[in-house]
């Protein structure tokens, strides 16, 4: 210990350490003491120290968890042998580029047309600025990032029902918004009506705050002046030379306003997980699988479909089928079983384990989500609307229009997300339709909000996650109840299995959570192999 | 005038696919899908089978197969218990989600009447609003 004493321990080594010998509570605790733990429970490379004596570990699933497992399980010395569904490595961390084909269940099957170097990620599509694994890990393998951008002030808010179909500015509306409350609440203080709340001298600090806050005029009213129109844009934008002089632009009513339901769409950026700075890798999502593919492909059989994982005294047998011979049972065996499949997948799967995790693997239904890429000639986004990256949100089942945060300015062809829809009604009923009949309704309601779709236009993609072959899905949905009745269940070890995934998360649907759960399953794994 | 040949080509194809026995066949004159963001809108059991349940399981009821599976509902004995069905619809099992949340007790008896009633399916006794609304939980 003297030694250590000398040098200077970096604070990931000291958490490391403290990790690795008390386990999980003291290291959050340490984190605490060092101003970290609030942001994510990710510390730093996992080390696991100690000789597990060529243990062998067969994990299931490569996407990001398996990928995880099996390259930090090798590096500690672990024999590792991973089975994959598919015929490729990443999971739900995907994208897709002209020239791929798709097949989704029901055999639909789409080709891919987006011209060079376009791409479109059906999964995952932003990292969050907290989400230390998922960051850490495109350092160590050198994906590169770039911003993805989350909020865009000159991006369209867009309701069937209001405003006769127009779609608003964003700075409009949240200026707007922000103008009208600021300006009820300035009244409220000034009529003496906050007494009982606030004190008068905090009173008189809240109406300054209200007056910048809302862009207030000297009486504290939101109208249309400069000092708005430099919240909510102008009529006449300032400009250069004899007819520079800008004119200011017009409030909203606010009863219009309110009714519109557009001011819903303002309150998301400010949501943790897509606060600024946001982040997406450079030329497409799967860059981070591709980067874990270089490291740990040899280890991966592909085209494995896993029919039972048991369990005994011994050790692990997985059954699985060769999907392209299929019908001839094979058989994989190690000492222990690290399993990332998708529970709408496991839940089918007899497996040797207990009540309780049988129960939560049965337990959790999936959500449906359905994404569609559009390719168009232009950027007529930028070049007419000028907006740059971002996001356009509408009432309409496409939900959203998000636009590429990359290649701005281009001459050429882009692709844009024009729609995303997760969870409920929606999501359902465009999963229930072709892939054709989506890329028609993305079309049709995009062109709601940009009329320049119908020329522009070129092809699309549609990606419904329920009809993917390899995950059933697309995000496992706990619920409160759930969680307390079986999550713990889902993530015990038990016997010599265990599982990872972004369902045995609190990041459910995140990339984050599959490399959290991963770590956290690996760490608990390679104590219980210490332990002998 | 009017839309340039490939956005008219994809929406000819799109209609021609929504009007195809086998794809997103609509038996009522009024396409109800997408109107409403938190319950299903649609009232024959056609319909809901069209907008809700051949997202897995298919259209004709015939399931897929992949990592997992979907059932197929054609010429499926399991269904010839009314109440199983009700209570997978309304509360779901393993990888198939609930329901219930979205739908009325009508539709869910239209719903499980259709399925019971087609694909090769001849379970024919009557499923009520008042059955469906029995397979709730208390």
């Amino acid at each position: 210990m003297g030694e250590r004493n000398e040098t200077k321990m970096r604070r990931r080594d000291l958490l490391a350490l403290i990790g690795t010998s008390a386990g999980g509570a003291a290291m959050y605790r340490a984190m605490s003491s060092l101003g970290f733990a609030a942001e994510s429970t990710y510390s730093g490379p996992i080390r696991l120290d100690g000789d597990p004596k060529g243990a062998t570990v067969l994990i299931l699933g490569a996407g990001l968890a398996g990928m995880v497992a099996a390259l930090e399980l090798r590096k500690a010395g672990y024999r590792v042998q991973v089975l994959e569904y598919s015929n490729r490595a990443g999971g739900r961390c995907w994208s897709l580029r002209g020239g791929d084909s798709y097949t989704e269940l029901g055999g639909g099957t789409q080709r891919c047309e987006f011209a060079s170097g376009l791409y479109f990620n059906p999964g995952p599509w932003r990292i969050p600025y907290h989400h230390h694994g998922v960051l850490d890990y495109c350092r160590r393998l050198n994906v590169a990032l770039e911003p993805f951008i989350q909020v865009n002030h000159n991006a369209w808010l867009h309701s069937r029902r209001a405003f006769d179909g127009k779609p608003q500015r964003y700075r409009e509306v949240q200026a707007d918004f922000n103008g009208y409350v600021a300006e009820l609440l300035a009244k409220a203080t000034s009529q003496r009506k906050l007494d009982e709340a606030v004190t008068r001298e905090d009173q008189e600090i809240l109406l300054s705050a209200l007056r910048s806050w809302g862009a207030l005029d000297a009486n504290y009213a939101y109208t249309s002046n400069l000092a708005s129109s430099n919240r909510r844009g102008y009529d006449k934008a300032p400009g250069g030379g004899v007819a520079g002089a800008p004119t200011p632009s017009k409030p909203l009513a606010l009863s219009d306003l309110l009714k519109s339901g557009v001011w819903q769409s303002l309150f998301i950026g400010s949501n943790y997980r897509f606060q600024s700075t946001m982040f997406q890798p450079v030329r497409g999502m799967d860059m981070i699988a591709r980067a874990f593919i270089r490291e740990v492909n040899d280890l991966i059989r592909f085209n494995a479909k896993v029919t039972a994982i048991r369990q005994d005294a011994n050790g692990v047998t997985v059954v699985y089928e060769d999907t392209t011979d299929p019908g001839k049972p094979l058989r994989a065996t190690a000492d222990w079983c690290l399993c990332t499949i998708p529970l709408p997948i496991l839940s089918q799967i007899e497996m040797t384990v207990g009540v309780p995790m049988q129960s939560a693997i049965d337990a959790v239904p999936y959500a449906p989500a359905v994404k569609v890429g559009l390719q168009f000639k232009r950027r007529f986004w930028e070049q007419d609307d000028g907006i740059y990256g971002g996001i356009s949100y509408t009432d309409q089942p496409i939900r959203m229009i998000a636009y590429p945060c990359t290649g701005y300015g281009g001459a050429g062809k882009a692709v844009l997300l024009g729609a995303y829809e997760i969870f409920g009604v929606y999501a359902y009923e465009f999963t229930s339709l072709s892939p054709a009949e989506r890329v028609a309704r993305a079309v049709e309601g995009g062109a709601r909000i940009h009329p320049q779709y119908k020329d522009e236009f070129e092809n699309g993609i549609a990606v419904a996650w329920h009809r993917n072959p390899s995950v059933l899905g697309c995000e496992g949905t706990w619920t409160d109840d759930l969680r307390k009745q079986h999550y713990q269940n889902l993530c015990a070890i038990d016997g010599r299995i265990l599982l990872a995934g972004e369902h045995a998360s609190y990041w459910g649907g995140w990339q984050e959570g599959a490399i959290l759960s991963s770590l956290d399953a690996i760490a608990r794994l390679h104590r219980r192999v210490l332990a002998g | 005038m009017g839309a340039p040949p490939r956005l008219r080509l994809l929406l000819t194809l799109a209609a021609s696919l929504i009007g195809a026995a086998n794809t997103s066949a609509r038996a009522e004159p009024a396409d109800l899908r997408f109107s409403n963001p938190t319950r299903f809108m649609s009232q024959s059991g056609e319909a809901l089978y069209a907008d809700i349940c051949q997202g897995c399981h298919m259209p004709g009821g015939v399931g897929a197969v992949g990592a997992g599976t979907y059932p197929a509902l054609a010429r499926n004995p399991k269904l010839a218990a009314a109440g199983y069905v009700l209570s997978l619809v309304i509360n779901g099992r393993k990888g198939m989600p609930p329901f219930g949340g979205f739908l009325t007790d009508q539709q869910v008896a239209a719903v499980v009447t259709y399925v019971r009633t087609h694909f090769g399916n001849e379970f024919s006794e009557e499923v009520t609003a008042a059955d469906a609304r029995a397979s709730r939980p208390r």
